[in-house]
């Protein structure tokens, strides 16, 4: 085995096991903080699929910007001292079994799919073509984002504010 | 070279995590955690298809674009929760049921 | 790929860098703890309340300005590395993308919330005092 499957076992487990912790860990200042390892983990994968533009979007966007927020969401819901007790649950047995039946599922779809002969693409800089992309192809898209964040920023503001007057 | 099955399986995996803390969680902002996971998995799906199949780079550009939405989508909801935490002083979203008939 | 095994390695040295100081004041710094130490340091006044307060709303809503301006620097990188070959189509798209954001970033400013208000300070305490 070469020293970089081992490291990809290595960084699959840290995605995995970490996503684990934020869906078993009981309280969830100890989730926000296991799903950074997860946003990270998933950054590292896609350094594997040759997507360096990506790694770098998703530890920019993921890690600074929305884990943040969720912080944010964390702390500021938790009633003062209520942070040391157990958060409530439903039944585990359900959810359990809903968890288990989609990765069932899945898994045996992926084994039993005749996938397309696979490319093997080498790595190339992906940055200058995802540029010229946006800029011509994907141009309506790329603007729609525009607008579309334009009614985020105001919605959750307004939303956001809505008591402080 | 790593196979395209290791990608789908990680992926499917974090996607039926994602699921059971959507399912399991009370807490809204513990089901928002959930969304993220499932939105990273189907990214990675995204991605790995763009490598292995795709000549060219759509899935990442997809995957870009998803990562976007992931960003509003969280600035909105948590906006949603802060306004319900301080109308009910509590997330627990089983017992923001005054809209059920 | 070789780039980033630059930053993988970074990436390890200052994780084990960080730990194996903490380990090691952990392991031979003396550890003599009593109630006095425990407490949490407020420039040596006794602390009041506990430190898992109520965040002031504002920090939110700056947290979603930055968010949203983050997404938006995450394009303006790849539209960089172009923008030489594209020229004045790149300029304009991009032009009409900022613009747009820029209304928000308006709304925001006109709307009053970039401007911080101190919360009132709770004086219950003082009160008390001066009326025992």
């Amino acid at each position: 085995m070469e020293a970089n499957q081992i490291l990809f076992i290595a960084i699959a487990l840290l995605t995995v096991l970490s996503a684990a912790m934020v869906a078993f860990s009981n309280k969830l200042i100890h989730s926000a903080f296991a799903l950074l390892a997860t946003f990270t983990g998933f950054a590292m994968l896609y350094v594997y699929l040759s997507a360096d533009f990506l790694a770098v979007t998703q530890i920019v966007v993921y890690v600074g910007g929305i884990l943040i927020l969720i912080l944010f969401g964390v702390l500021m819901t938790h009633k003062i001292y209520s942070t040391t007790k157990k958060t409530a649950h439903n039944s585990l047995i359900v959810s359990l079994l809903g968890g288990i039946l989609s990765a069932g599922l899945i898994l045996f779809i992926i084994s039993k799919a005749p996938w397309a002969p696979l490319l093997a693409k080498g790595f190339n800089p992906t940055t200058a073509i995802i540029g010229k992309e946006i800029l011509t192809g994907y141009l309506l898209p790329f603007e729609i984002i525009s607008v579309l964040l334009l009614g985020a920023l105001i919605g959750a503001i307004y939303i956001a504010r809505a008591e402080d007057k | 070279m790593i196979q395209l099955e290791s990608f789908l399986i990680i992926s499917a995996i974090v996607f039926s995590l994602g699921l059971f803390t959507v399912i399991y969680k009370k807490n809204a902002v513990g089901i928002l955690m959930g969304v993220e996971l499932i939105l990273n998995s189907v990214n990675l799906n995204f991605v790995a298809f763009s490598k292995y199949v795709d000549a060219h780079i759509n899935g990442q550009l997809m995957a870009i674009f998803i990562i976007i939405l992931a960003a509003s989508e969280a600035a909105i909801a948590l906006a949603i929760i802060l306004n319900i935490y301080r109308n009910r002083a509590s997330v627990d979203v089983t017992q923001l049921d005054e809209m059920k008939h | 790929m070789v780039g980033f095994y630059t930053v993988l390695l970074f990436i390890f040295t200052g994780a084990f860098l960080v730990s194996f100081t903490v380990a090691l004041s952990r392991f031979f710094a003396p550890t003599k703890q009593y109630p006095e130490k425990l407490i949490p340091y407020e420039c040596g006044d006794l602390p009041q309340g506990d430190a898992w307060i109520q965040f002031n709303n504002r920090f939110y809503i700056v947290a979603l300005i930055f968010l949203i301006f983050d997404v938006e620097v995450m394009f303006l990188f790849p539209w960089a590395v172009v923008f030489n070959d594209m020229g004045l189509l790149a300029f304009v798209e991009m032009f009409i993308f900022i613009v747009v954001l820029l209304v928000g970033y308006a709304y925001v400013w006109v709307k009053g919330d970039l401007d911080w208000i101190k919360p009132k300070p709770r004086l219950e305490h003082l009160a008390k005092g001066k009326g025992e």
